[in-house]
Protein backbone atom coordinates (compact mmCIF):
# COMPACT_ATOMS: atom_id res chain seq x y z
CA UNK A 1 0.00 0.00 0.00
CA UNK A 2 1.55 2.92 -1.03
CA UNK A 3 0.49 5.86 1.24
CA UNK A 4 1.56 8.51 -1.51
CA UNK A 5 -1.22 8.21 -2.98
CA UNK A 6 -3.67 8.63 -0.30
CA UNK A 7 -3.02 11.85 0.91
CA UNK A 8 0.79 11.40 2.03
CA UNK A 9 2.38 12.83 -1.03
CA UNK A 10 0.68 16.19 -0.87
CA UNK A 11 1.68 16.42 2.98
CA UNK A 12 5.68 15.52 1.69
CA UNK A 13 5.47 18.35 -0.97
CA UNK A 14 3.75 20.79 1.92
CA UNK A 15 7.05 20.21 3.65
CA UNK A 16 9.29 21.04 1.07
CA UNK A 17 7.86 24.55 0.35
CA UNK A 18 7.63 25.10 4.06
CA UNK A 19 11.06 24.04 4.47
CA UNK A 20 12.18 26.37 1.81
CA UNK A 21 10.37 28.93 3.80
CA UNK A 22 12.76 28.79 6.09
CA UNK A 23 15.89 28.66 4.22
CA UNK A 24 17.64 31.33 2.50
CA UNK A 25 17.00 32.60 -0.77
CA UNK A 26 19.11 31.89 -3.66
CA UNK A 27 19.23 35.17 -5.02
CA UNK A 28 21.35 38.16 -4.77
CA UNK A 29 20.44 41.29 -5.00
CA UNK A 30 21.91 42.58 -8.01
CA UNK A 31 22.73 46.21 -8.27
CA UNK A 32 23.87 46.40 -4.32
CA UNK A 33 25.31 42.54 -4.11
CA UNK A 34 27.69 41.37 -6.79
CA UNK A 35 28.86 37.84 -6.88
CA UNK A 36 32.67 37.17 -8.70
CA UNK A 37 31.88 35.85 -11.16
CA UNK A 38 34.02 32.88 -13.26
CA UNK A 39 37.95 33.28 -13.29
CA UNK A 40 38.31 32.38 -16.82
CA UNK A 41 34.97 34.40 -17.88
CA UNK A 42 34.80 36.07 -21.50
CA UNK A 43 33.63 39.29 -20.92
CA UNK A 44 31.64 41.59 -23.51
CA UNK A 45 35.02 43.38 -24.57
CA UNK A 46 38.84 42.67 -25.37
CA UNK A 47 41.84 43.36 -23.50
CA UNK A 48 44.55 44.47 -26.04
CA UNK A 49 48.40 44.67 -24.90
CA UNK A 50 49.99 47.64 -27.52
CA UNK A 51 53.78 46.39 -25.94
CA UNK A 52 53.30 43.17 -27.26
CA UNK A 53 51.20 43.52 -30.06
CA UNK A 54 53.23 43.07 -33.67
CA UNK A 55 50.45 43.33 -35.84
CA UNK A 56 50.96 40.29 -37.17
CA UNK A 57 47.01 40.70 -37.95
CA UNK A 58 46.64 36.40 -36.72
CA UNK A 59 43.60 37.79 -34.50
CA UNK A 60 41.51 39.68 -37.40
CA UNK A 61 42.21 36.51 -39.53
CA UNK A 62 40.86 34.08 -37.18
CA UNK A 63 37.98 36.01 -35.96
CA UNK A 64 34.81 34.32 -37.64
CA UNK A 65 32.92 37.56 -37.22
CA UNK A 66 35.22 39.70 -39.11
CA UNK A 67 35.04 42.26 -36.25
CA UNK A 68 39.06 42.87 -35.70
CA UNK A 69 40.33 45.85 -38.05
CA UNK A 70 44.13 46.32 -38.00
CA UNK A 71 45.67 48.71 -40.00
CA UNK A 72 50.27 48.68 -40.04
CA UNK A 73 52.79 50.43 -41.03
CA UNK A 74 56.49 48.81 -42.45
CA UNK A 75 58.89 50.46 -39.64
CA UNK A 76 61.73 49.84 -42.13
CA UNK A 77 64.35 50.88 -39.18
CA UNK A 78 63.50 48.62 -36.34
CA UNK A 79 62.61 45.91 -38.72
CA UNK A 80 58.97 45.38 -37.52
CA UNK A 81 55.16 46.60 -38.15
CA UNK A 82 53.67 49.53 -36.32
CA UNK A 83 50.41 49.12 -35.37
CA UNK A 84 48.39 52.46 -36.56
CA UNK A 85 44.94 51.56 -35.68
CA UNK A 86 43.76 48.31 -33.72
CA UNK A 87 39.88 48.65 -33.77
CA UNK A 88 37.50 45.75 -32.58
CA UNK A 89 33.85 46.13 -33.24
CA UNK A 90 32.06 45.08 -30.10
CA UNK A 91 28.90 44.62 -31.75
CA UNK A 92 29.37 41.98 -33.67
CA UNK A 93 31.80 40.59 -31.57
CA UNK A 94 30.56 36.69 -30.61
CA UNK A 95 32.72 36.48 -27.33
CA UNK A 96 34.14 32.74 -28.75
CA UNK A 97 37.83 33.70 -27.57
CA UNK A 98 39.59 32.59 -31.04
CA UNK A 99 41.35 35.80 -31.49
CA UNK A 100 42.90 34.99 -27.86
CA UNK A 101 43.69 31.81 -28.88
CA UNK A 102 45.77 32.36 -31.69
CA UNK A 103 47.37 35.29 -30.65
CA UNK A 104 51.00 34.06 -30.79
CA UNK A 105 52.52 36.88 -28.35
CA UNK A 106 49.78 36.77 -25.67
CA UNK A 107 49.08 40.27 -26.82
CA UNK A 108 45.03 39.62 -26.18
CA UNK A 109 43.04 38.94 -23.06
CA UNK A 110 39.50 38.85 -23.04
CA UNK A 111 37.65 40.92 -20.72
CA UNK A 112 36.56 40.12 -17.44
CA UNK A 113 34.39 43.42 -16.65
CA UNK A 114 30.65 43.12 -17.57
CA UNK A 115 28.79 46.07 -16.83
CA UNK A 116 29.76 47.40 -20.70
CA UNK A 117 26.72 48.40 -22.09
CA UNK A 118 26.40 51.33 -24.42
CA UNK A 119 23.38 53.71 -25.10
CA UNK A 120 24.44 54.12 -29.03
CA UNK A 121 26.07 51.57 -31.38
CA UNK A 122 29.06 53.90 -32.83
CA UNK A 123 30.04 53.74 -28.68
CA UNK A 124 30.54 49.83 -28.99
CA UNK A 125 33.25 50.21 -31.84
CA UNK A 126 36.67 50.42 -29.59
CA UNK A 127 39.80 51.26 -30.79
CA UNK A 128 43.42 52.21 -29.99
CA UNK A 129 44.08 53.17 -25.90
CA UNK A 130 40.34 52.43 -25.16
CA UNK A 131 41.24 49.11 -25.24
CA UNK A 132 43.67 48.64 -23.36
CA UNK A 133 44.27 47.14 -19.72
CA UNK A 134 42.66 49.83 -16.89
CA UNK A 135 41.29 49.32 -13.44
CA UNK A 136 37.47 49.06 -15.08
CA UNK A 137 38.33 46.99 -17.79
CA UNK A 138 41.07 44.35 -16.49
CA UNK A 139 41.76 41.12 -18.27
CA UNK A 140 39.93 37.89 -17.98
CA UNK A 141 42.14 34.45 -17.23
CA UNK A 142 40.77 32.95 -20.24
CA UNK A 143 43.43 30.97 -22.22
CA UNK A 144 45.79 32.51 -19.39
CA UNK A 145 45.87 30.41 -16.23
CA UNK A 146 48.54 32.75 -14.74
CA UNK A 147 46.10 35.59 -14.86
CA UNK A 148 43.02 33.05 -13.55
CA UNK A 149 45.03 32.33 -10.27
CA UNK A 150 45.39 36.08 -9.16
CA UNK A 151 41.46 36.65 -10.02
CA UNK A 152 38.65 36.28 -7.23
CA UNK A 153 37.32 32.84 -6.53
CA UNK A 154 33.54 32.84 -8.31
CA UNK A 155 31.06 32.56 -5.56
CA UNK A 156 29.10 29.28 -5.94
CA UNK A 157 25.75 28.87 -5.37
CA UNK A 158 25.94 26.44 -2.69
CA UNK A 159 27.42 29.09 -0.48
CA UNK A 160 24.67 31.32 -1.12
CA UNK A 161 22.23 28.77 0.65
CA UNK A 162 24.33 28.27 3.20
CA UNK A 163 24.67 31.85 3.91
CA UNK A 164 23.22 33.15 7.53
CA UNK A 165 19.90 34.85 7.28
CA UNK A 166 20.25 38.29 7.70
CA UNK B 1 -31.29 18.39 21.58
CA UNK B 2 -31.53 21.78 23.69
CA UNK B 3 -30.11 24.48 23.14
CA UNK B 4 -26.77 25.14 24.76
CA UNK B 5 -27.14 27.23 27.83
CA UNK B 6 -24.16 29.32 26.85
CA UNK B 7 -26.09 30.65 23.72
CA UNK B 8 -29.56 31.18 26.13
CA UNK B 9 -26.91 33.67 28.07
CA UNK B 10 -25.44 35.46 25.53
CA UNK B 11 -28.40 36.01 22.93
CA UNK B 12 -27.50 38.13 21.00
CA UNK B 13 -28.75 42.21 20.60
CA UNK B 14 -30.88 41.52 16.98
CA UNK B 15 -33.78 42.51 18.66
CA UNK B 16 -32.61 46.13 20.37
CA UNK B 17 -30.50 48.34 19.16
CA UNK B 18 -27.30 49.63 20.54
CA UNK B 19 -27.56 51.67 23.87
CA UNK B 20 -26.13 54.58 21.22
CA UNK B 21 -28.29 57.86 20.60
CA UNK B 22 -29.60 57.40 17.26
CA UNK B 23 -29.69 53.45 17.19
CA UNK B 24 -29.35 51.05 14.82
CA UNK B 25 -28.42 53.97 12.57
CA UNK B 26 -25.07 54.44 14.05
CA UNK B 27 -24.24 51.16 15.03
CA UNK B 28 -24.90 50.59 10.73
CA UNK B 29 -22.67 53.37 10.04
CA UNK B 30 -19.79 52.74 12.10
CA UNK B 31 -19.51 49.00 11.21
CA UNK B 32 -19.86 49.93 7.53
CA UNK B 33 -17.00 52.11 8.01
CA UNK B 34 -15.20 49.50 9.74
CA UNK B 35 -15.79 46.72 7.73
CA UNK B 36 -14.41 48.42 4.77
CA UNK B 37 -11.60 49.50 6.42
CA UNK B 38 -11.31 46.48 7.43
CA UNK B 39 -11.24 44.55 4.73
CA UNK B 40 -9.38 46.65 2.36
CA UNK B 41 -6.65 46.98 4.89
CA UNK B 42 -6.55 43.38 5.62
CA UNK B 43 -6.28 42.32 1.76
CA UNK B 44 -3.45 44.47 1.38
CA UNK B 45 -1.79 42.54 4.65
CA UNK B 46 -2.75 39.16 2.55
CA UNK B 47 -1.46 40.34 -0.56
CA UNK B 48 1.45 41.18 1.35
CA UNK B 49 1.77 37.94 2.72
CA UNK B 50 1.12 35.67 -0.11
CA UNK B 51 3.89 37.36 -2.43
CA UNK B 52 6.45 37.50 0.22
CA UNK B 53 5.23 33.76 1.28
CA UNK B 54 5.36 32.88 -1.44
CA UNK B 55 8.64 34.35 -2.73
CA UNK B 56 10.32 32.70 0.11
CA UNK B 57 8.63 29.34 -0.71
CA UNK B 58 10.23 29.55 -4.47
CA UNK B 59 13.42 30.32 -3.03
CA UNK B 60 13.08 34.37 -3.80
CA UNK B 61 12.82 37.13 -1.97
CA UNK B 62 9.67 38.52 -3.26
CA UNK B 63 8.66 42.48 -3.17
CA UNK B 64 11.53 44.22 -1.25
CA UNK B 65 12.18 48.06 -2.57
CA UNK B 66 9.18 49.70 -1.44
CA UNK B 67 9.09 50.83 2.05
CA UNK B 68 11.25 48.66 4.67
CA UNK B 69 10.95 44.63 3.72
CA UNK B 70 8.14 45.99 1.21
CA UNK B 71 5.19 46.75 2.80
CA UNK B 72 4.59 50.10 0.60
CA UNK B 73 4.73 47.85 -2.54
CA UNK B 74 0.91 46.85 -2.32
CA UNK B 75 -0.02 50.64 -2.19
CA UNK B 76 2.82 51.48 -4.98
CA UNK B 77 0.67 48.68 -6.93
CA UNK B 78 -2.87 50.46 -6.23
CA UNK B 79 -1.26 53.97 -7.46
CA UNK B 80 -0.33 52.56 -10.38
CA UNK B 81 -3.38 50.40 -11.55
CA UNK B 82 -4.88 53.55 -10.71
CA UNK B 83 -3.26 55.93 -12.88
CA UNK B 84 -3.71 53.26 -15.80
CA UNK B 85 -5.80 53.37 -19.33
CA UNK B 86 -9.40 51.73 -19.22
CA UNK B 87 -9.84 50.12 -22.08
CA UNK B 88 -12.63 48.66 -23.27
CA UNK B 89 -13.02 46.28 -26.30
CA UNK B 90 -14.38 47.52 -29.51
CA UNK B 91 -16.81 44.52 -29.73
CA UNK B 92 -17.30 44.45 -25.65
CA UNK B 93 -21.18 44.14 -24.58
CA UNK B 94 -20.29 47.51 -22.80
CA UNK B 95 -23.00 48.45 -20.16
CA UNK B 96 -22.43 44.79 -18.76
CA UNK B 97 -18.40 44.91 -19.38
CA UNK B 98 -18.94 47.96 -16.65
CA UNK B 99 -21.15 46.76 -14.26
CA UNK B 100 -19.43 43.06 -13.70
CA UNK B 101 -16.40 44.36 -11.29
CA UNK B 102 -19.57 45.88 -9.44
CA UNK B 103 -21.54 43.03 -9.34
CA UNK B 104 -18.40 40.74 -8.14
CA UNK B 105 -17.20 43.12 -5.40
CA UNK B 106 -20.64 43.81 -3.58
CA UNK B 107 -21.51 40.14 -2.19
CA UNK B 108 -17.88 39.54 -1.48
CA UNK B 109 -18.46 43.22 0.86
CA UNK B 110 -21.76 41.92 1.87
CA UNK B 111 -19.76 38.53 3.51
CA UNK B 112 -18.69 40.22 6.23
CA UNK B 113 -21.44 42.09 7.55
CA UNK B 114 -22.44 38.79 9.14
CA UNK B 115 -18.86 37.76 10.65
CA UNK B 116 -18.24 38.58 14.42
CA UNK B 117 -15.19 40.33 15.79
CA UNK B 118 -15.71 39.92 18.99
CA UNK B 119 -19.13 38.91 21.22
CA UNK B 120 -21.87 40.72 19.51
CA UNK B 121 -19.34 42.78 17.88
CA UNK B 122 -21.01 42.30 14.35
CA UNK B 123 -23.01 44.49 11.43
CA UNK B 124 -26.10 42.22 11.95
CA UNK B 125 -26.22 39.45 13.47
CA UNK B 126 -28.94 37.53 11.26
CA UNK B 127 -30.19 33.86 12.91
CA UNK B 128 -29.44 32.52 9.24
CA UNK B 129 -26.04 34.39 9.05
CA UNK B 130 -24.72 30.65 8.32
CA UNK B 131 -27.44 30.60 5.60
CA UNK B 132 -26.82 34.44 4.21
CA UNK B 133 -23.31 33.78 3.44
CA UNK B 134 -23.78 30.69 1.57
CA UNK B 135 -26.84 32.61 -0.23
CA UNK B 136 -24.12 35.51 -0.93
CA UNK B 137 -21.14 34.23 -1.47
CA UNK B 138 -21.98 32.11 -4.99
CA UNK B 139 -23.11 35.52 -6.41
CA UNK B 140 -20.08 36.53 -7.27
CA UNK B 141 -19.68 34.22 -10.24
CA UNK B 142 -22.15 36.47 -11.86
CA UNK B 143 -20.28 39.48 -11.81
CA UNK B 144 -17.27 36.91 -12.81
CA UNK B 145 -19.96 35.56 -15.82
CA UNK B 146 -20.74 39.09 -16.21
CA UNK B 147 -17.56 40.03 -17.15
CA UNK B 148 -16.33 36.99 -19.58
CA UNK B 149 -20.03 37.10 -21.54
CA UNK B 150 -19.10 41.30 -21.60
CA UNK B 151 -15.91 41.04 -22.73
CA UNK B 152 -16.36 38.99 -25.87
CA UNK B 153 -13.47 37.24 -25.67
CA UNK B 154 -12.71 33.45 -26.24
CA UNK B 155 -10.75 33.00 -23.33
CA UNK B 156 -12.68 34.91 -20.91
CA UNK B 157 -15.61 33.12 -22.13
CA UNK B 158 -14.09 29.96 -21.18
CA UNK B 159 -12.59 31.07 -17.67
CA UNK B 160 -16.31 32.44 -16.94
CA UNK B 161 -18.03 29.18 -18.16
CA UNK B 162 -15.42 27.15 -15.87
CA UNK B 163 -15.96 29.35 -13.18
CA UNK B 164 -20.13 28.55 -12.92
CA UNK B 165 -19.28 25.01 -13.57
CA UNK B 166 -16.80 24.87 -10.30
CA UNK B 167 -18.95 26.94 -8.26
CA UNK B 168 -21.78 25.20 -9.09
CA UNK B 169 -20.20 21.73 -8.11
CA UNK B 170 -18.37 23.11 -4.95
CA UNK B 171 -21.37 24.62 -3.58
CA UNK B 172 -22.69 21.20 -2.62
CA UNK B 173 -19.80 19.81 -0.33
CA UNK B 174 -19.19 23.05 0.96
CA UNK B 175 -23.12 23.50 1.76
CA UNK B 176 -23.11 20.03 3.39
CA UNK B 177 -19.80 20.37 5.65
CA UNK B 178 -21.58 23.31 7.03
CA UNK B 179 -24.68 21.32 7.47
CA UNK B 180 -22.51 19.20 10.24
CA UNK B 181 -21.17 21.90 12.13
CA UNK B 182 -24.82 23.69 12.39
CA UNK B 183 -25.61 20.06 14.26
CA UNK B 184 -22.93 20.32 16.76
CA UNK B 185 -23.54 23.92 17.15
CA UNK B 186 -27.26 24.16 17.04
CA UNK B 187 -27.68 27.62 15.50
CA UNK B 188 -27.19 29.22 12.37
CA UNK B 189 -26.32 32.44 13.92
CA UNK B 190 -22.15 32.80 13.39
CA UNK B 191 -22.25 34.40 16.81
CA UNK B 192 -23.93 31.82 18.13
CA UNK B 193 -21.46 29.40 16.74
CA UNK B 194 -18.60 30.97 17.89
CA UNK B 195 -20.34 30.85 21.47
CA UNK B 196 -20.84 27.29 21.19
CA UNK B 197 -17.76 26.31 20.51
CA UNK B 198 -15.79 25.27 23.98
CA UNK B 199 -13.70 23.28 21.76
CA UNK B 200 -12.56 24.42 18.26
CA UNK B 201 -15.06 22.30 16.04
CA UNK B 202 -11.90 21.55 13.75
CA UNK B 203 -11.60 18.84 16.36
CA UNK B 204 -14.91 17.64 16.43
CA UNK B 205 -15.37 17.87 12.24
CA UNK B 206 -12.11 17.15 11.00
CA UNK B 207 -13.42 15.94 8.12
CA UNK B 208 -16.15 19.03 7.67
CA UNK B 209 -13.09 21.47 7.99
CA UNK B 210 -11.31 19.61 5.14
CA UNK B 211 -13.90 19.74 2.71
CA UNK B 212 -15.17 23.22 3.75
CA UNK B 213 -11.44 23.94 2.79
CA UNK B 214 -11.26 22.75 -0.31
CA UNK B 215 -14.24 23.41 -1.70
CA UNK B 216 -13.78 26.98 -0.45
CA UNK B 217 -10.19 27.37 -2.07
CA UNK B 218 -11.90 25.57 -5.47
CA UNK B 219 -15.16 28.33 -4.89
CA UNK B 220 -12.57 31.42 -4.92
CA UNK B 221 -10.24 29.92 -7.56
CA UNK B 222 -7.18 29.97 -5.65
CA UNK B 223 -4.73 27.36 -6.70
CA UNK B 224 -4.92 24.56 -7.10
CA UNK B 225 -8.29 25.11 -8.69
CA UNK B 226 -7.45 28.25 -10.59
CA UNK B 227 -8.10 27.18 -13.65
CA UNK B 228 -10.94 29.47 -14.08
CA UNK B 229 -7.68 32.33 -14.40
CA UNK B 230 -5.12 29.80 -15.46
CA UNK B 231 -2.29 32.38 -16.83
CA UNK B 232 -1.07 29.59 -19.09
CA UNK B 233 -3.71 28.40 -20.89
CA UNK B 234 -6.77 31.12 -21.31
CA UNK B 235 -4.37 34.43 -20.38
CA UNK B 236 -5.97 34.85 -16.78
CA UNK B 237 -9.64 33.77 -17.83
CA UNK B 238 -12.05 35.99 -17.36
CA UNK B 239 -10.22 39.62 -16.51
CA UNK B 240 -7.98 39.28 -19.60
CA UNK B 241 -9.84 42.21 -20.89
CA UNK B 242 -9.84 44.49 -18.15
CA UNK B 243 -7.63 47.41 -17.08
CA UNK B 244 -7.44 50.33 -14.78
CA UNK B 245 -9.21 50.41 -12.00
CA UNK B 246 -11.94 47.39 -13.21
CA UNK B 247 -8.94 44.99 -12.69
CA UNK B 248 -8.07 46.45 -9.05
CA UNK B 249 -11.75 45.80 -8.10
CA UNK B 250 -11.13 42.46 -9.67
CA UNK B 251 -8.07 41.76 -8.02
CA UNK B 252 -9.37 43.16 -4.47
CA UNK B 253 -12.37 40.59 -4.83
CA UNK B 254 -10.23 38.00 -5.36
CA UNK B 255 -8.29 38.62 -2.17
CA UNK B 256 -10.98 40.08 -0.29
CA UNK B 257 -12.83 36.23 -1.22
CA UNK B 258 -9.78 34.59 0.32
CA UNK B 259 -9.76 36.81 3.53
CA UNK B 260 -13.83 35.84 3.80
CA UNK B 261 -13.77 32.28 3.70
CA UNK B 262 -10.86 32.64 5.61
CA UNK B 263 -12.73 34.50 7.78
CA UNK B 264 -15.70 31.79 7.95
CA UNK B 265 -13.67 29.02 8.49
CA UNK B 266 -12.15 31.04 11.63
CA UNK B 267 -15.53 31.78 12.88
CA UNK B 268 -16.83 27.88 11.86
CA UNK B 269 -13.93 25.48 12.87
CA UNK B 270 -11.50 27.04 14.74
CA UNK B 271 -13.26 29.23 17.37
CA UNK B 272 -13.84 32.49 16.32
CA UNK B 273 -12.82 35.08 18.22
CA UNK B 274 -12.30 32.98 21.34
CA UNK B 275 -8.68 32.46 22.80
CA UNK B 276 -6.68 33.58 26.32
CA UNK B 277 -5.42 36.45 26.90
CA UNK B 278 -5.14 38.69 24.06
CA UNK B 279 -8.36 40.77 22.98
CA UNK B 280 -10.94 38.60 20.91
CA UNK B 281 -11.00 40.98 17.89
CA UNK B 282 -6.45 40.03 17.78
CA UNK B 283 -7.30 36.46 18.19
CA UNK B 284 -10.05 36.40 15.34
CA UNK B 285 -7.40 38.41 12.70
CA UNK B 286 -4.56 36.45 13.93
CA UNK B 287 -6.67 32.99 13.22
CA UNK B 288 -7.71 34.47 9.52
CA UNK B 289 -4.47 35.29 8.99
CA UNK B 290 -3.42 31.70 10.04
CA UNK B 291 -5.68 30.36 7.44
CA UNK B 292 -4.86 32.14 4.60
CA UNK B 293 -1.49 31.06 5.15
CA UNK B 294 -2.25 27.66 4.82
CA UNK B 295 -3.87 28.93 1.73
CA UNK B 296 -0.64 30.39 0.00
CA UNK B 297 0.75 27.68 1.53
CA UNK B 298 -1.26 25.30 -0.42
CA UNK B 299 -1.10 27.42 -3.60
CA UNK B 300 2.78 27.24 -3.90
CA UNK B 301 2.46 23.32 -3.00
CA UNK B 302 0.44 21.76 -5.56
CA UNK B 303 -0.36 21.91 -9.47
CA UNK B 304 -3.00 23.21 -10.80
CA UNK B 305 -5.88 20.57 -11.60
CA UNK B 306 -7.35 19.92 -15.13
CA UNK B 307 -11.53 20.80 -15.48
CA UNK B 308 -12.41 17.08 -15.54
CA UNK B 309 -10.37 16.42 -12.25
CA UNK B 310 -11.94 19.60 -10.96
CA UNK B 311 -15.11 17.99 -11.59
CA UNK B 312 -14.73 14.73 -10.45
CA UNK B 313 -12.74 15.80 -6.69
CA UNK B 314 -16.28 17.37 -6.19
CA UNK B 315 -18.83 14.97 -7.17
CA UNK B 316 -16.90 11.76 -6.49
CA UNK B 317 -14.79 12.61 -3.62
CA UNK B 318 -16.12 15.84 -1.79
CA UNK B 319 -19.65 15.17 -2.04
CA UNK B 320 -19.74 11.34 -0.73
CA UNK B 321 -18.01 12.02 2.20
CA UNK B 322 -19.87 15.60 2.98
CA UNK B 323 -22.92 13.34 2.94
CA UNK B 324 -21.54 10.35 5.11
CA UNK B 325 -19.79 13.21 7.41
CA UNK B 326 -23.32 14.57 8.02
CA UNK B 327 -25.21 11.52 8.60
CA UNK B 328 -22.29 10.45 11.01
CA UNK B 329 -22.94 14.04 13.01
CA UNK B 330 -26.78 13.52 13.24
CA UNK B 331 -26.22 9.66 14.73
CA UNK B 332 -23.74 11.93 17.24
CA UNK B 333 -25.62 14.59 17.81
CA UNK B 334 -28.84 11.96 18.41
CA UNK B 335 -27.13 9.32 20.35
CA UNK B 336 -24.78 12.28 22.63
CA UNK B 337 -26.76 14.94 24.89
CA UNK B 338 -24.01 16.88 24.22
CA UNK B 339 -22.22 16.71 21.32
CA UNK B 340 -18.86 18.41 22.03
CA UNK B 341 -16.93 15.81 23.70
CA UNK B 342 -13.61 13.99 23.46
CA UNK B 343 -15.33 10.82 22.47
CA UNK B 344 -16.66 12.08 19.74
CA UNK B 345 -13.06 14.17 18.38
CA UNK B 346 -11.61 11.07 18.59
CA UNK B 347 -14.15 9.12 16.90
CA UNK B 348 -14.35 11.62 14.10
CA UNK B 349 -11.07 12.16 13.13
CA UNK B 350 -10.38 7.97 13.11
CA UNK B 351 -13.68 8.05 10.82
CA UNK B 352 -11.92 11.13 8.87
CA UNK B 353 -8.67 9.27 8.31
CA UNK B 354 -10.42 5.88 7.45
CA UNK B 355 -13.12 7.77 4.90
CA UNK B 356 -10.08 9.33 3.05
CA UNK B 357 -7.97 6.13 2.48
CA UNK B 358 -10.96 4.20 1.40
CA UNK B 359 -12.01 6.64 -0.88
CA UNK B 360 -8.56 7.61 -2.21
CA UNK B 361 -9.14 3.44 -3.25
CA UNK B 362 -12.35 4.00 -4.67
CA UNK B 363 -11.45 7.58 -6.31
CA UNK B 364 -10.88 6.75 -10.66
CA UNK B 365 -10.58 9.08 -12.92
CA UNK B 366 -10.27 8.19 -16.87
CA UNK B 367 -8.22 5.35 -17.28
CA UNK B 368 -6.86 5.10 -14.12
CA UNK B 369 -7.22 6.27 -10.21
CA UNK B 370 -6.08 9.69 -10.00
CA UNK B 371 -2.83 10.16 -7.79
CA UNK B 372 -4.37 12.54 -4.99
Amino acid sequence: MKFERYGLGILKGMSVTIRHLFRHPTVTQYPEQWLNISRRSRGNELVWSREKCTGCCTCAKTCPQGAIEIITATNAEDNKYDVEKYCVDTGYCIQCGLCVEACPYDALFMGYSFERAQYRRNDLIQSDDALLESPERPASGYFHPDIAEKLPEQTLLIEKITEKRD
Amino acid sequence: MTVPEVIINNLPMEATPPDWPGGYWWHWVFFSIVLIGFMLTMVIIAIYIERRGMGRMQSRLGPNRAGPFGVLQMIADVVKVLLKENIVPDKADKLIHWLAPIVAFVPVALLFTVIPFQNGALLADLNIGILFIVAVSSLTTLGVFMAGWGSSNKYSLLGAMRNVAAVVSYEIPLALSIVGTLLVAGTMSLNGIVLAQDIPFILLQPLGFLIFFIAGCAEINRSPFDLMEADSEIVAGFHTEYSGMKFALFYLVEYAEAIAISAIITTLFLGGWRGPLLPPWLWFIGKTLVVFFLMVWTRTTLPRVRIDQLMALAWKFLLPLALINLFITAIQVLAWDDAVNWIAVVINIVVMGVLILIWSKFFKLGWGRIEV
